[in-house]
């Protein structure tokens, strides 16, 4: 009976194949939305990607990004579409987390939680 | 040119990118990056954080089907996902540390790897003799849907893939691709995984190796609003067209045609990189 109450890795799936196709969809959508603002402002200007110079820090940071995009800077608001469809995969580990722990499965939750964390390393510590 | 016009050619070019990434199988990144630093003379490391955005759209579009179909393994990509994402992290280390030259080396060597892998049909897994240990302990062993109904499989040599997964991630952290070519051959070639199944779990495990290194290169400004927004945009469109039309086809020859110009531009990137104009 107890099974009953548990999660199965059919179900898990199924949850895991929406929650991607939607961040991949909403990133989607507010990278374009953010685009057309970007080709309005900035059409005429030239574009320079011949040689690699350092951004401004606020494309560099998550705190950044938000307050560029939350004052409608068109830059601002496709680069969080793109921090977006970063964490789609991530968000999808960490659901995997809970997915196994309500599996019963302990294991995975270790080994999931151990990607998580190289993840959150990557994202939020390393540079 | 200006950014307007600048912009819509590169989600066009883009577009056409992912849709014969996906029909030919190599997916996206890997002749993304050639194509922007040949084509459009964008430098490497824009390139190559363009790219790895993309890869997370694609691979993660991709991995919605599958998963919901039931080919993909959640169990193995998991597991392995300890060794890209680890390897990521340190590729992508590594690419602040080493000169573009050689970041240009290792991707044209990726790509005629990739042009080979692509020349060579669907592999035969024969099973090993020996089962592993680890695959038991660790839950691998699985099933898939077939016409005749589930067919169950043992996985096999648990470490060489494991380790054959770290170079794959660390690649990815270093070049911005999803480095599927490498993934495929550490899943069937040494862990003997049917076609469907390491396929699939390959391309599942691509996205959050992507994020791996997307992290990084997003902190140090490799990922560029203006630059990704047409790409990210074109190769998702375009790989999902493919995708489609792939169901269709029969792609024997384009892979063909597709894995000379791809050993064409390897072989340009090389020089270029030998020659100091990359």
């Amino acid at each position: 009976m107890q099974a009953r109450n548990r999660w199965t890795d059919y179900e898990l799936e199924q949850i895991i194949g929406n929650l991607l196709r939607a961040g991949v969809i909403l990133a989607a959508f507010v990278v374009l939305v953010g685009g057309v603002f970007y080709l309005f402002q900035h059409g005429t200007g030239r574009p320079d990607y011949h040689t690699f110079h350092e951004p401004s820090s606020d494309m560099r940071s998550v705190k950044g990004v938000l307050r560029d995009a939350l004052a409608l800077h068109s830059r601002g608001i496709i680069q969080f579409g793109l921090l977006l469809l970063v964490l789609t995969p991530v968000s999808r580990v960490a659901f995997s987390a809970l997915g196994f722990w309500a599996e019963g499965d302990r294991m995975y939750v270790v080994i999931t939680l151990i990607v998580l964390a190289v993840l959150l390393f990557s994202l939020l510590g390393a540079k | 040119m200006n950014i307007l016009v600048f912009t819509l050619l590169l989600w066009l070019v883009s577009a056409l990118t992912g849709f014969l990434g996906a029909l030919t199988g190599l997916g996206g990144g890997v002749l993304l990056v050639p194509v922007l630093t040949l084509v459009f003379g964008v430098d490497l490391h824009y390139a190559i954080g363009a790219t790895v955005v993309s890869v997370i759209a694609t691979s993660s579009g991709a991995a919605a089907a599958y998963v919901k179909e039931g080919f993909t393994n959640i169990r193995i990509g998991m597991f392995l996902e300890i060794a890209t994402t680890l390897g990521a992290v340190l590729g992508a280390f590594l690419l602040a540390r080493v000169s573009t030259e050689v970041v240009g080396i290792v991707f044209g060597l990726m790509l005629l790897f990739s042009a080979y892998h692509s020349w060579q049909s669907e592999p035969n897994v024969a099973p090993l003799a020996k089962p592993d240990k680890f695959s038991a302990l660790l839950k691998l062993n699985g099933s898939y849907p077939t016409p005749q109904g589930e067919r169950t499989y043992q996985v096999y040599r648990v470490p060489a893939g494991f380790g054959l997964m770290a170079v794959a991630g660390a690649l990815s952290g270093l070049l911005g691709i999803g480095s599927g070519a490498m993934k495929v051959l550490a899943l069937d070639q040494a862990m003997r995984i049917p076609f469907k199944v390491s396929t699939t779990t390959s391309n599942f495990m691509i996205g959050v190796t992507a994020a791996a290194t997307a992290g990084i290169y997003f902190k140090r400004g490799y990922i560029d609003p203006g630059l990704a927004m047409p790409v990210m945009l074109g190769v998702l469109l375009g790989s999902t067209l493919g995708a489609k039309a792939l169901i269709k086809m029969n792609t024997k020859i384009l892979r063909l045609v597709f894995s000379v110009v791809i050993a064409i531009m390897a072989i340009e990137m090389i020089v270029n990189a030998l020659t100091g104009r990359i």
